[in-house]
């Protein structure tokens, strides 16, 4: 008798402890239920360096205004971004959505949230502050669908830049060249004096992708950049077999290890004299300067050869969740992000450009001016390999391809395996 | 009679949580997957669409997955020969009863403890042909600049297939020597006296022995490694020219990154058939033996 009792106490006791783990769920939304009525959620993977800190900036300029707001920085860790957004789309769509987080503008924001209807429209709010105009109209279209506004473009990274060694140039007599022609000659030049030409990084895929959206521009101009991603042009057209190409060549100019390294051990290749040019996005000025160097001292910064006048962009934006807890309060943050003292705060921690071309410059470094002042009169494309020009699949796709590619693999055989990828991952219609 | 049956009726209710749960979280999800596998879900608005085998036919067009089968062969091949080979060789050594035994013993089963995300990281840095290996070698001499390892796209897997061995030879050593320990001296005894050779007796006597421990540490090796994840992730990222790419790999990319959860779900499904194919022979071959 008693045997019995003990077992059906620990039997009731094993499935009593074992619930609340099916019901995870529930847990989530009684949070939610609960949340302060004045609790405002921003998601991001912003958790070190010069990236936090801006964040703070955004936070504190938020906080000032809305003193009875309480702000919770809910970033997660981890490169790029994988694990932020995994976890980002277990909330969504488990009903448990953020006050608002950070996405890519284009693509990774139109296809993935605003069609599958997770994202509320601000118009309202672009027409009331009368930001329509301070924006460049190219950068609008990247954050609107069907004419209506979903997010507001925080900052601005140019993909187009080229990094250079300036004491490599200065001994070797080469002019910073413009076009594609001129780089593969300054090429030869330094190859023959015996130094690595190109510095380039292909441990992670995506800076060779980097390196190809580039290229892409400049063999075939903005027009047909836009309507390949479109879907409009086969991936096996010979404009892009020549990119290609033109890939191949560059690769035979750049260091031997490019499988081990990463972009910013490509950077420091540069930095240390090692190689004499790569490149990347803009992003590559903090490094260079948290090697102590300075702009025109150590390091230089120009277009990538052959897209001089194009600014390929990468853009980080905040929108308002279709289901965000606190709707006002994610509205006057983004009236925070929108404002001139939020671009100008955010953007001189965190080492990119304001995304509104009326603020004032004379805080910023010269590299960050040359490229706001590129950024204001350039035409506008946005970077594949950054998530904003075109579907996820495809970009994976496209970053395996160039990966075998770069190894010793053939141009037609690539464009063949491209198009097949575009047709696959919805680039090109089935 | 009464007594039986209140008894099982116990066990019964004691094993039912357990069931329940691994009803519920194992199959439940496994076949949630398999539905998954068959709709058009793609992208973040669930479509569960009925398409039947559409998701296997493509993913088997997909150049990558075919690569990643064939990495998956290769690696399981050398990965289950060299463990095999090492173990065996590693236990007939210790087997001496020699002084420094347990110290040995320790030694070569301590990589076992680590965590496949360790190992993989720390035999990065040693394959790397700039500062790992190629170190050591250039000061002894040799002229290390082809010598490119985890870069070269026809090397790579074989570094990774020393990694994952490195780590789980201590494991094969470990099940030898505990079937060598269980082989009675008595019978050694005689073969010797009966003029058998030591190789003799090593092929004849302890090889055949062995049998049940090697057919076991084969299905332990095997299922790890068709179903390989983090130390190839952390090594070499799926490696130069998708040459060190496994499903494991491709399916958290398609899944977590793509949004293509009826891909990532069939991916799921085929690793699952791959290690059944492994597993349920050696079940039914345990359960006869059983019998």
């Amino acid at each position: 008798m008693r045997h019995t009792w003990i077992v059906l106490l620990i039997a009731v006791a094993i499935i009593g402890l074992s619930l609340p783990g099916c019901s995870g769920k529930g847990k989530n939304d009684q949070a939610a239920d609960q949340a302060a009525p004045q609790e405002l959620t921003i998601f991001s993977w912003w958790t070190a360096g010069g990236e936090a800190d801006g964040l703070n900036e955004l936070i504190k300029l938020f906080e000032a205004k809305n003193p009875n707001a309480k702000v919770v920085n809910a970033a997660v860790a981890g490169g790029a971004g994988t694990n932020a957004k995994a976890v980002l789309k277990t909330r969504m769509l488990g009903g448990d959505a953020p006050g608002t987080f950070q996405v890519h503008g284009g693509a990774e924001l139109i296809d993935t949230w605003v069609k599958a209807q997770y994202m509320a429209s601000i118009t309202a709010l672009f027409n009331e502050d009368n930001l329509g105009s301070k924006f460049p109209a190219q950068l609008l279209d990247m954050v609107s669908s069907n004419g209506l506004i979903y997010a507001v473009p925080a900052n601005i990274h140019r993909s187009n830049n080229l990094w250079y060694n300036v004491k490599i140039f200065q001994d070797n007599g080469i002019e910073v060249p413009k076009t594609l022609d001129e780089w593969l000659a300054a090429c030869a030049k330094l190859k023959q004096a015996g130094i690595t030409p190109i510095a380039l990084a292909s441990r992670n895929s995506w800076p060779v992708t980097h390196l190809f959206e580039n290229l892409l521009v400049a063999v075939g101009g903005v027009d047909f950049y836009n309507d390949l991603f479109a879907g409009k042009i086969a991936w096996d057209d010979p404009k892009v077999m020549q990119a290609l190409s033109t890939l191949e060549k560059l690769v035979a100019y750049a260091n031997t290890d490019h499988s081990t390294l990463t972009w910013d051990q490509a950077c420091g290749l540069v930095s240390q004299g090692k190689a004499a040019m790569t490149v990347m996005g803009d992003w590559a000025k903090g490094f260079f300067l948290s090697q102590g160097q300075k702009p025109g001292v150590e390091f230089g910064a120009a277009p990538t050869p052959g897209t001089v006048g194009t600014f390929i962009v990468v853009t980080d934006t905040f929108g308002l969740p279709a289901k965000a807890p606190n709707p006002e309060l994610t509205i006057e943050f983004l009236r925070v992000v929108a404002s001139i003292e939020g671009q100008v705060n955010f953007n001189l921690k965190k080492g990119s450009i304001p995304a509104r071309i009326d603020v004032p410059t004379d805080r910023f470094d010269e590299v960050a001016k040359a490229n706001m002042a590129d950024f204001a009169a350039n035409q506008l494309v946005p970077s594949c390999a950054h998530g904003s020009a075109t579907n996820e699949n495809f970009v994976i796709a496209l970053n395996n391809q160039l990966n075998v590619f770069v190894n010793g693999d053939e141009v037609d055989k690539t464009a063949t395996a491209l198009e097949a990828a575009a047709k696959d991952s919805g680039l090109r219609g089935e | 009679m009464k007594e039986s049956g209140r008894e099982r009726w116990l066990s019964l209710l004691l094993l039912a949580p357990s069931f329940l749960l691994v009803l519920l979280f194992v199959y439940g999800f496994i076949s949630w997957s398999g539905y998954i596998s068959m709709s058009a879900w793609r992208g973040l608005v669930p479509d569960y669409t009925f398409v039947g085998l559409k998701q296997y036919a493509s993913l088997l067009q997909q150049p990558r997955f075919i690569q990643d089968l064939i990495n998956t062969g290769l690696f399981t091949a050398l990965f289950l020969v060299g463990n095999l080979f090492f173990g065996l060789l590693l236990a007939v050594l210790l087997d001496r009863k020699l002084r420094g035994e347990t110290f040995f013993r320790n030694l070569f089963l301590f990589p076992m403890s680590i965590s496949f995300v360790v190992t993989g990281t720390i035999w990065m840095w040693v394959f790397n042909p700039s500062s790992g290996l190629n170190v050591f070698f250039s000061a002894l001499g040799f002229d290390t600049s082809n010598w490119l390892w985890i870069v070269d796209k026809r090397m790579a897997l074989f570094c990774v297939v020393m990694a994952a061995v490195w780590q789980m030879t201590g494991f094969t050593m470990a099940q030898y020597l505990a079937g060598l320990r269980g082989i009675s001296d008595d019978i050694r005894e005689a073969a010797r006296i009966d003029g058998a050779s030591e190789t003799q007796i090593f092929t004849h006597i302890l090889l055949p022995q062995l049998l049940p421990v090697t057919v076991g540490a084969i299905v332990i090796l095997g299922h790890i490694s068709l179903k390989i994840f983090d130390l190839i992730f952390v090594m070499t990222g799926g490696g130069p020219a998708q040459r060190t790419d496994v499903p494991g790999i491709y399916m958290f990319e398609t899944t977590f990154r793509g949004d293509f959860f009826a891909r990532g779900a069939a991916i799921g499904i085929f690793m699952l058939l791959m290690v059944a194919v492994l597993i349920v022979p050696y079940l039914i071959y345990s359960h006869r033996m059983d019998k």
